[in-house]
């Protein structure tokens, strides 16, 4: 259990996948402007990650390791990815249509979020169990959310700040990702 | 048809004037993660461009064969399929650099610039046309990962390809090589890229909103529209 605890916590803080991994800084950088559209984002990531990786492993360990195709990892793991979005946007337009208004227009950019691929493939390369893997996406899609949501704090400040010209948009985005990350990295050691 | 375009155009545009990193802002991903050393950008960089040219290539001979309504799964195949052939290239030829880039050579396959560019380019263009794209967008995405991975190098381990740099080596601002630096130093970059060309600051990344800034959203229908509303 403590095991658990440590993966899930580390995953979201230490190994942040924004701000220490750099996996989905596109959606980072996009969606972060409005708290809301942020949190709706983050949310439709953890549901997506656990998801993928719930089928990503057993098709790796069941299929793709018993026959020696492993290197079809990366192929075979994308496409689930890609249907699997499509099949959750579909499904959730049927059974659902409350959640899939404040989750569907999030839903199909995920396909190429690098962190749910990223997620996928650290498993096996961690050789976690099902469990840990599952308890991994979650926390790494917690930690998503959580950087989401705290830079989309920080924008507001920064849209009312006085910056240079040549500064103006991207640029100090980026920078003020960059001091974020520094916050990020006063976690680093805390569960070596 | 923009076939009959001057082919080396669509080599020396992806260099400067549509820079797919610096310019653009795609694939920043790998941009950030990776280049911790110039060489490592460099290996990146190279690594991309030849899936950008196979798939760019691949892709715009099947153009008409492919239907449209399965094009972003028949495109992401293809990609992945590059992607797996060049991490066993790397694997076997430069194994140094296969342990260094990790996953994010894995993580290829999800970079914007390639899926862009099959999706903006190689899906409408000839097969000799869409190589010469993606040979210009290769370079221009090595370069701007070399010039990141340079500065980075240089001021956060006082070193540069491996070189000793005289009063850096020994006072290195370790701060650079580490995730925030990658931030920064790609934010100081577009600046100055900014500031060269002296034009209006890019607009924002566009990757949730209006699917014109992320063309790896193409296979949405358009969610970008109601996202900027909300």
């Amino acid at each position: 259990m403590k095991g658990m605890l440590v993966i899930l916590l580390s995953a979201m803080l230490t190994d942040n996948f924004v701000l220490s991994k750099f996996m989905g800084i596109c959606p980072f950088l996009g969606v972060s402007k409005k708290l809301d559209s942020a949190t709706g984002m983050g949310i439709a990531v953890i549901f997506v990650m656990i998801c993928a990786t719930a089928v990503t492993y057993p098709i790796h360990h069941g299929i793709l390791v018993p026959n020696g195709l492993e290197y079809f990892d990366t192929v075979v793991f994308i496409l689930v990815i890609a249907l699997f979005v499509q099949l959750v946007e579909t499904a959730l337009k049927k059974l659902i249509p409350s959640l899939y208004k404040s989750l569907g227009v999030y839903l199909p950019l995920i396909t190429t979020n690098c962190a749910a691929l990223g997620v996928t493939v650290l498993n096996i390369d961690n050789s976690y169990s099902f469990l840990q893997s599952i308890v991994n996406a979650f926390g790494g899609g917690l930690g998503f959310m959580v950087a989401l949501v705290i830079f989309s704090g920080v924008r507001r400040k920064l849209e009312y700040a006085d910056i240079p010209d040549t500064f103006k948009g991207v640029p100090a985005t980026l920078i003020a990702a960059s001091i974020v990350s520094v916050s990020f990295m006063g976690f680093s050691g805390l569960f070596s | 048809m923009p076939d009959n375009k001057p082919l080396f155009k669509e080599i020396t545009k992806g260099i400067l004037k549509e820079n797919p990193t610096l310019v653009m802002l795609l694939g920043m991903c790998p941009t950030l993660a990776v280049t911790t050393q110039a060489m490592n950008g460099i290996g990146m960089g190279l690594a991309t461009t030849f899936v950008l040219l196979g798939s760019n290539i691949v892709i715009s001979a099947l153009r008409h064969i492919i239907p449209d309504k399965v094009r972003i799964p028949a495109f992401i195949v293809i990609i992945a399929s590059f992607v797996t052939l060049i991490g066993f290239l790397l694997e076997g030829f430069v194994p140094s650099l296969y342990d260094s880039l990790g996953i994010y050579l894995t993580l290829i396959t999800v970079n914007c610039i390639i899926f862009g560019r099959a999706e903006m380019f190689a899906s409408k263009n000839g097969v000799l046309a869409s190589a010469c794209d993606a040979i210009g967008m290769g370079i221009g995405f090595t370069l701007a990962l070399f010039a990141m991975g340079s500065v980075r190098e240089i001021i956060g381990a006082g070193q540069w390809m491996g070189l000793n740099i005289p009063v850096l080596h020994n006072n290195p601002m370790l701060l650079f090589i580490m995730p925030a630096g990658g931030f920064f130093t790609l934010g100081m970059i577009i600046a100055f890229v900014n500031k060269l060309a002296n034009r209006k600051p890019p607009a924002e990344i566009k990757c949730g909103e209006g699917c014109e800034g992320c063309p790896a959203a193409a296979g949405c229908d358009n969610p970008g529209k109601e996202a900027a509303e909300r």
